[in-house]
């Protein structure tokens, strides 16, 4: 449980780290929170030859709300998030899926960029992102870009990052005003990796469904948006029947795999459920704004 | 830069100097080379809390960073913890309860406590559980650790000083003081640095 040897840089500004990663390429990675990437070291699942720890940047020690947009820089931590009123108040969905990952011990070092930079299909975050329609800022050698999350999340542990690219900063809209939310999981222990989880956004104008998100984890090689639930959802009035219509929808357009943890079937009836229970709370809190 | 590098922090208020290679992680570096084995290490990937330290007052699991990372850095151990002979409250608490068995796991329990009443200083029973679900204990069952948890957060309300207690004067105000630790640190850092170079050959060979 050692990991093994690797050469050590940690640069003081993006520039560095930036051409550190441009001269490494895929023999290096970046060292964020660690909360992933030391483990998988340990075990030397992973071994890379060099390690760019990037938590000398101080420059992305940051958390900003501006223009109804929060922005986190690469070494926000997942602690300093959840803590955050502005996390509270513009994006609640994100302040309560924070508070389910992994421990407090964990998200005082985790950092949300790193999270959503590691994908890993069981992530609260990368859902958050993917249901409220967030970026990622990536800076390589051409310069910066920004991403969607649609076009983040490739596969497990997977993104459409260039190995020489640092993702400096996460961007989460707020919630649409007057929005109801809800992030539901189901997992063994209070903070270990969820067999599925849902989060979901929901207004309602005129008495009808007017904006509808829906994020699943642990149902698939990536976060998914359940784009035909959503569908389902807009247009049509509240009602218990609508909730378990699109539960179905859900369950009909995820494909979970089975691991030792729960069948695919499990999961998949599982993510229905929590679903269905999401919308029921996001409905109680959505305010009708017309 | 894979050759070991000088790593200079503070644990419990005293001053450590050592030489370590990057990949040596803050926990080994804690007990190997600054001598304190309070701090155990359980599964070493993150997933048992029996590592769990303070880092500039940051609960953190130690098996999970690397030494230098924790450059200039303040520590906090178990062995911060007692003033002395005097348990500290969570301690005393804990030893009330029985809320140990065979020990193991205690350090991380305690100091990952120590985070969560200061932070929370009146919580829940649901509260308790969810702070101590990152670590594990494979002997109490959990339910004296939680009794010894709420034991100890109304101990420490009728306490003035608190949670987390100053390090003893000795070590943290005088470095006269926290030299005499460093003979025996440049010792262990030695013998240290000669295994990894044993490995180092092994790995040649």
């Amino acid at each position: 449980m050692k990991p093994a040897a690797f050469d050590y840089e940690a640069p003081e500004t993006v520039e560095e780290a930036v051409a550190l990663l441009g001269a490494h390429g895929d023999r290096a990675k970046v060292l964020a929170g660690g909360q992933s990437l030391v483990p998988l070291m340990n075990m030397r699942l992973a071994r890379p030859e060099v390690v760019v720890d990037i938590n000398r940047i101080r420059s992305l020690d940051y958390l900003t709300a501006d223009a109804g947009v929060l922005a986190f820089g690469a070494l926000c931590r997942q602690r300093a998030a959840e803590r955050s009123a502005a996390v509270a108040r513009l994006c609640p969905l994100l302040g309560d899926a924070l508070a389910l990952v992994g421990h407090a011990q964990i998200r005082n070092r985790g950092t949300v960029v790193g999270s959503l930079a590691h994908a890993d299909p069981a992530a609260e975050l990368c859902a958050v992102l993917a249901a409220l329609g967030g970026t990622v800022t990536a800076v390589g050698p051409g310069g910066a870009r920004s991403i969607p999350a649609e076009d983040l999340f490739v596969s497990y542990l997977t993104t459409s990052l260039d190995p020489r690219e640092l993702v400096t900063e996460a961007r989460f809209p707020a919630l649409p005003r007057g929005a109801g939310w809800a992030w539901k999981e189901i997992s063994r222990r209070h903070g270990d990796f969820a067999l599925a989880g849902v989060g979901v956004v929901l207004a309602v104008r005129g008495g009808t469904v007017a904006h509808a998100r829906i994020a699943l984890i642990g149902v698939g090689p990536t976060a998914v948006r359940a784009s035909r639930a959503e569908r389902s959802l807009v247009g049509a009035a509240p009602s218990d029947g609508l909730w378990e219509d699109a539960a179905d929808a859900v369950r009909s357009e995820v494909e979970p795999d089975a691991d030792i943890h729960a069948s695919a079937e499990y999961r998949r009836h599982v993510a229905g459920v929590l679903t269905r229970r999401a919308l029921v709370e996001a409905a109680t809190r959505a305010r009708d704004a017309a | 830069m894979r050759a070991p590098r000088e790593i200079a922090l503070r644990i419990n208020g005293a001053s450590y100097v050592g030489r370590a290679e990057p990949r040596k992680t803050l926990a080994d570096f804690i007990r190997e080379d600054c001598g304190l084995t309070g701090t155990h290490l359980g599964c070493e990937h993150g997933v048992c809390g029996a590592c769990t330290i303070l880092m500039n007052g940051d609960a953190v699991r130690s098996c999970l960073m690397f030494a230098v990372q924790a450059e200039g850095a303040e520590l906090m151990t178990v062995e911060g913890l007692a003033d002395g002979d005097r348990l500290h409250p969570i301690q005393q608490a804990f030893w009330e309860h029985h809320a140990l068995q065979c020990g193991f796991c205690t350090p991380g329990f305690l100091m990952t406590t120590l985070e969560f009443l200061r932070d929370t200083p009146r919580p829940t029973d649901r509260e308790i559980r969810e702070g101590l679900s990152g670590n594990l204990c494979r002997c109490t069952g959990y339910q004296n650790i939680v009794r010894a948890v709420a034991a100890a957060a109304d101990a420490l309300a009728s306490t003035p000083h608190g949670a987390v207690r100053p390090a003893p004067p000795d070590a943290a105000a005088d470095p006269a003081a926290a030299g005499t630790g460093r003979p025996a640190r440049k010792r262990r850092a030695g013998a240290s640095q000669s295994r990894v170079r044993r490995k180092a050959r092994r790995r040649g060979g």
